[in-house]
């Protein structure tokens, strides 16, 4: 199944990737390949077969609502490329 | 309604943040105001490799919510990501609830705040789990700073409630939202602090206008940033009255502009539309492979349903079928459960209940207001107020002393009816004492008895406030009616 450029850019688009032109043409290449592959899927006969929502045969798993002790502001704050030790600092961005 | 030349139709979509001690996939706790940063964990802060495991509380609190709106509940329900980048989700994506919501379509009804006596019906799309995002403290100036990210709510438990298109006017949206407030404080699944995002009222809006024999219908805006009852009435009538003249200026209608969100601003007082968010439609939601699903089982259902409780609506027909009428009902169940029990139990105590509605309505709650105070923590307990006004009732006491004895039970809250009325000089007075004061007073106030006698019977009321002066115990009733026995014998 061909991919063109512009579902490449779009899928680029919402990931928040930049690719120049060559690695649109490279990404499309594979993508379609990979969709190609995952379409054989599609041969399968699948009327009646309830959709799968895990692949493991496990559910309701759940824990009870109490306390576990978390990381401390400083380790929180530690990963990140940017903070003034109380909060993360991000680029300035327009209010939601 | 006011009479407009369109029928405005509008949805709402609440986010009530569930009242569990931790965060919906971690053990973080989730209490309001912490120093910023402070409640986080792997989980929630988005780390690789961190897992998710569910909340069963904020499932039960869930439960307990769609039933009581009348929902379908799920048998089985799953998880999916709704991926976006915003910097206050960490993850990149937000669990939430694509096409299997744990509460399916319900209703609820509410009294109609434009015509007395109707009830009106939201119908529910449906109800469905979601974890909150963090919070994004921007630069008010410039806007050239950095933000500021603060996760401690990251990963909090919502609930969504998505109604149906079923509003038709800003007051009907106000009363839905209001009913449903009082509903979820009478279950305790949410504080429903709006001032502190606890409610969250995001709202979709558009015109229905008659064209001839057909119907236009302008393109829907979503109003966001509702944050209280009077932003949301404020809000959705400055909104509706602004897509009336944008369709008057431009004719465009919902198949010629797509849908839009525009925030509410509240100091200026107007809708603003927000920047578009590139693709903003396209979440690509699949389900979250690191949870498994949730199956309800059906005695898990029907334990829930056992424990719901008394709920707002049957609590008013409750009261109404003990003689007070739907105003004076609703102002009773809206002030809390812990009211409607003191009600209750003054009137089986056997005090009357419309006096005991109408004492709870002007003194009781005006005194909780003066000392910031709930009923639970009220000095004066409801048999103490019922024998009270039970006294009354009676005619030992009249109503003005009996407001005295109320006053000198907040102060003495160990003093009981007959040392109250001990303490106060309250005792009956007998038919010569009450005559001779009558007699006293048309003897002092000929002018009024010279207007009664030409049939202006206003001036007794003068001789009521002359009488308590002279004797406090002297029923105001009986002296006004002495007084106006005696004039008119003397005729
Ligand atoms: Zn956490």
């Amino acid at each position: 199944m061909p991919i063109t450029s512009s579902q490449v850019r779009k899928v680029a688009q919402l990931a928040r990737l930049e690719l120049t032109e060559d690695e649109v043409q490279l990404v499309s290449d594979q993508l379609a390949s990979i969709v190609t592959f995952v379409d054989q899927l599609g041969e399968v006969a699948t009327d009646g077969v309830e959709p799968m929502a895990h692949p493991l045969d496990i559910h309701t798993v759940v824990r009870p609502d109490t306390e576990v002790p978390g990381l401390s502001r400083e380790q929180a704050l530690s990963n990140s490329p940017n903070h003034n030790d109380e909060c993360f600092l991000v680029p300035p961005v327009m209010a939601r | 309604m006011n009479q407009t030349p369109y029928k405005l139709v509008i949805g709402l979509e609440v986010h009530v943040q569930l009242s569990t001690r931790t965060k919906l996939f971690c053990g973080c706790p989730t209490a309001f105001g912490a120093s910023p940063n402070t409640q986080t964990c792997p989980v929630c802060l988005g780390h690789p490799g961190a897992l998710p495991v569910m909340n069963e509380q904020a499932i039960a609190l869930a439960i307990r919510t769609g039933l009581a709106l009348n929902c379908e509940i799920a048998s089985v329900t799953k998880w999916d990501r709704k991926s976006y980048f915003y910097p206050d989700l960490p993850k990149g994506y937000q669990i939430s609830q694509f096409d299997q919501p744990i509460c399916g379509p319900g209703y609820l009804d509410f009294a109609d705040p434009e015509n007395e006596g109707e009830t009106l019906r939201v119908r529910l799309i449906r109800a469905h789990l979601e974890e909150d995002a963090g919070k994004s403290m921007h630069d008010e100036g410039a806007g050239k700073a950095d933000s500021q990210i603060d996760l401690n709510r990251t990963g909090t438990p919502l609930l969504e409630i998505v109604s149906e298109p079923d509003l038709n006017s800003p007051e009907a949206a106000k009363a839905y939202l209001i009913e449903l407030r009082l509903l979820l404080t009478y279950l305790g699944v949410s504080d429903c602090n709006m001032q502190e995002g606890s409610l969250r009222a995001d709202a979709n809006v558009n015109l229905h206008i008659a064209q001839g024999d057909t119907t236009v219908a302008t393109p829907i805006v979503e109003v966001k940033n509702l944050n209280s009852f009077r932003a949301v009435e404020r809000a959705l009538t400055y909104e509706s009255q602004r897509q009336y003249s944008q369709w008057q200026k431009d004719g465009r209608d919902i198949t010629q502009a797509p849908k839009q969100t525009r925030g509410w601003d509240d100091a200026a007082g107007v809708t603003v539309a927000q920047r578009e968010k590139e693709e903003s439609s396209d979440y690509r939601y699949f389900p979250d492979p690191d949870l498994v699903p949730l199956h309800i089982e059906p005695r898990q259902l029907e334990a829930a349903r056992q424990a719901l409780g008394d709920l707002p609506a049957a609590l008013r027909e409750r009261l109404r079928y003990a003689g007070l009428k739907e105003y004076d009902a609703n102002v009773i169940v809206s002030q809390g459960r812990s009211m409607v029990d003191y009600f209750e139990q003054a009137v089986a105590s056997g005090a009357p209940a419309k006096r005991v509605s109408s004492w709870i309505q002007q003194d009781v709650m005006r005194t909780l207001n003066e000392q910031e105070i709930s009923i639970e923590e009220f000095s004066i307990s409801a048999l103490q107020l019922a024998e009270l006004l039970q006294a009354i009732e009676k005619g030992d006491i009249d109503n003005s002393r009996g407001k005295d004895v109320f006053q000198y039970c907040l102060q003495h809250p160990e003093a009981d009816l007959d040392s109250a009325k001990a303490a106060l000089g309250i005792e009956a007075v007998d038919q010569g004492e009450l005559e001779a004061l009558c007699r006293e007073l048309l003897a002092e106030n000929p002018k009024i008895v010279a207007q009664v006698k030409e049939g202006n019977v206003k001036g007794l009321g003068a001789l009521i406030g002359a009488a308590r002066k002279k004797n406090p115990n002297a029923d105001p009733k009986q002296v006004r009616e002495l007084c106006h026995q005696l004039i008119l014998a003397d005729a």
